[in-house]
């Protein structure tokens, strides 16, 4: 398998993905603190939109609840944490469980009473919605007031834990992205994920190959809902507080689609580039009305909106590919 | 608590549900004719109630005066946008058309956001504060003018679609596409209009909700949920079943109130949708799909 990802890149592939790896590892030496967390953000996005992109770009379901899956996570850690002395290096698979176990709700009900397409959308829509008004009165985890971790002085790193220096952060949400991208394309690469671009393609011919059209969605739900929730609990460590309407509402489950969206749904290196895109647009955006003196909220989000349109108008396949073509990169496209 | 109590609550619902039932009624007629989710139809309808706040704040125009401005201002948006942007969504993959409404309704939000601020925004009328007493029940009379009005609206909609020329030339697009293009009907132009007549809708749903709430940027996306609650309740692309819904989410929304926490009441809405899409996807009006 590891083989077979080696000899489909081409020479200039592989030293462009090094390139950008070296780059990225060398980044806390070189950048400030300040660029640092931008980028931190950006792979944030490129994690837990590479996890969407698993399920709707590969196996064609369209989620908008993902801040469920988020929302799950980073809850289940920080309760483990904060009530039981759990670290978070076991709750991670707790809050991995919790969402997962979420997602085989949600995917269970949906497919096994056929609901798609929109109404799919929309189920998971109400699922993320109910649940944060749930953890809205849910007094055990702060209800509205919020949720908060202790705050230590971020000098030593502690993994275990996950206390320490923002470079510390970092670099675990470099590893999480990077892992990401890297176990998308091996399971794309299985026969689970030719089966899974099957049903995406055209679920009735699948099903008549044979292919167990329900328990394959059934797995992209539940492996999507799972990786998310790691972002979840990388959030949750990072950010030190987490308010219900904060980490459940629809406009996170918006964020998480935006990059890979951007970047060219169902393709590997789409939610990188789409993440990259529009964290630079925005926080330059977010810089540039600073200077000019304007204190306006909403802009940055507005700007997301303007390029979710034209994107998905002019070229609804994503960015990737151009640049891909263009750069010379082999890709491999989503047909259709 | 007593039954007093419990009849106003109710019949308060039931007014409230009235306005909810004419903004389903716009996403109902959008998707049962195009086929398009518009998924930008609460920040349309929060777009409407800025209109009618505004209108109301700069010139005094009471709401009711202002309906015709802001339902005539709405169909030209609604027009433009199913013209320039929508049209060339109608056939592409069910996924695109979410995502590019969802754009709109983020730039929506957020064109709200920045020129009107995150404050919630209302409308003062003379007579915001009376109200009729029935025996023991009172009855809001600003929720009461609104109900009428969305009635009104409501039933002009119904006889357009069953009595008028172009109603019923929309009705045989919905019908049954293929039949309408072969006798010559201009399917496009027809959709333009079915779009425009059901950001209309929104427009006077919008105005009359300015009368009864008040309006922030983040009531739109709360609203394009509650409206597919609605209509996926009542069945989706049935118009006696989008009026049903609205009326029922109004009133289970005011019991939750009154039975349950006020901040939980959007959960019923939210369970109920869930237990409708599982158990009876068509919704409660609906057709069943042969």
């Amino acid at each position: 398998m590891i083989r077979n990802l080696a000899t489909e890149l081409s020479t200039r592939d592989a030293v462009a993905a090094t390139t950008l790896v070296l780059l990225l590892v060398a980044a806390p030496f070189v950048v400030g603190d300040y660029l640092l967390s931008v980028i931190l953000i950006i792979l944030y996005f490129a994690y837990v939109g590479q996890a969407w992109n698993l399920m709707m770009g590969i196996a064609g379901q369209l989620s908008l609840g993902h801040a469920l899956y988020v929302g799950l996570g980073a809850y289940t850690a920080a309760a483990l944490f904060v009530h039981f002395d759990v670290p978070p290096a076991i709750g991670l698979f707790a809050a991995m469980a919790v969402a997962a176990l979420a997602g085989a709700v949600i995917g269970f009900l949906a497919f096994r009473f056929g609901i798609s397409g929109v109404y799919f959308a929309l189920l998971t829509i109400a699922f993320a919605e109910f649940t944060r008004i749930l953890f809205s009165h849910f007094d055990w985890v702060g209800a509205t007031s919020g949720f908060f971790l202790p705050v230590e002085n971020r000098t030593s790193s502690d993994l275990v834990n996950l206390r320490g220096t923002s470079v510390m952060f970092y670099y675990v949400i470099l590893t999480l992205a990077a892992g990401a991208l890297v176990f998308v394309r091996l399971l794309a690469g299985t026969r689970l994920g030719y089966y899974w671009r099957a049903i995406r393609e055209d679920q009735i011919a699948a099903q008549a190959l044979g292919i167990n059209v329900f328990r394959y969605k059934m797995l992209a739900v539940v492996i999507s809902a799972a990786m998310t929730a790691v972002g979840g609990v990388f959030l949750a460590f990072y950010y030190n507080n987490l308010f219900p309407t904060d980490v459940f509402g629809i406009h996170r489950s918006i964020e998480i689609i935006v990059a890979p969206i951007i970047g060219g749904l169902g393709t590997y290196f789409g939610p990188v580039v789409g993440a990259f895109l529009i964290g630079i647009l925005g926080e330059g955006l977010t810089n540039a009305t600073e200077a000019a003196g304007i204190q306006t909220a909403g802009i940055k989000q507005l700007v997301y909106g303007v390029i979710l349109l034209l994107i998905i108008k002019l070229v609804p396949g994503g960015l990737w590919p151009l640049i891909a073509r263009r750069l010379g990169f082999s890709i491999k496209e989503r047909r259709k | 608590m007593t039954p007093t109590i419990v009849a106003t609550v109710l019949i308060g619902g039931i007014l409230t549900g009235c306005v909810y039932a004419l903004m389903a009624l716009g996403l109902s007629v959008i998707f049962g004719v195009i086929r398009v989710v518009n998924f930008a139809h609460g920040e349309m309808m929060a777009v409407a109630m800025y209109a009618a706040v505004f209108l109301f704040a700069a010139f005094g125009l009471d709401p009711l005066h202002a309906l015709p401005l802001v339902a005539a201002g709405l169909f030209a948006f609604g027009y433009a946008l199913q013209r320039r942007l929508v049209e060339p969504f109608v056939r592409r993959p069910e996924h695109e058309q979410f995502i590019l409404l969802l754009a709109v309704g983020v730039i929506l939000t957020n064109g709200a956001l920045i020129l009107f601020g995150p404050e919630a925004r209302g409308i003062m009328t003379d007579y915001a504060f009376d109200s009729y007493a029935v025996g023991d029940i009172i009855i809001d009379k600003t929720k009461t003018i609104a109900a009428i009005a969305a009635i009104i609206a409501a039933a002009g909609l119904l006889g357009f679609f069953r009595f008028a020329r172009t109603g019923k030339a929309i009705r045989a697009c919905a019908d049954n596409l293929i039949g309408a293009e072969v006798i010559g009907l201009d399917v496009k132009r027809l959709y333009t209009l079915t779009f425009a007549v059901g950001t209309a809708c929104v427009g006077v749903a919008g105005t009359l909700l300015a009368m009864i709430i008040e309006v922030t940027p983040a009531l739109g996306p709360e609203l394009t949920l509650l409206a597919f609650v609605i209509v996926i309740v009542g069945g989706l692309g049935s118009m006696p079943g989008a009026i049903f819904g609205g009326v029922l989410i109004g009133v289970s929304e005011a019991l939750a109130g009154l039975l349950i926490v006020p901040s939980m009441k959007s959960m019923l809405s939210f369970a109920l949708l869930i237990v409708i899409l599982v158990l009876r996807p068509e919704g409660l009006l609906g057709r069943r799909p042969s």
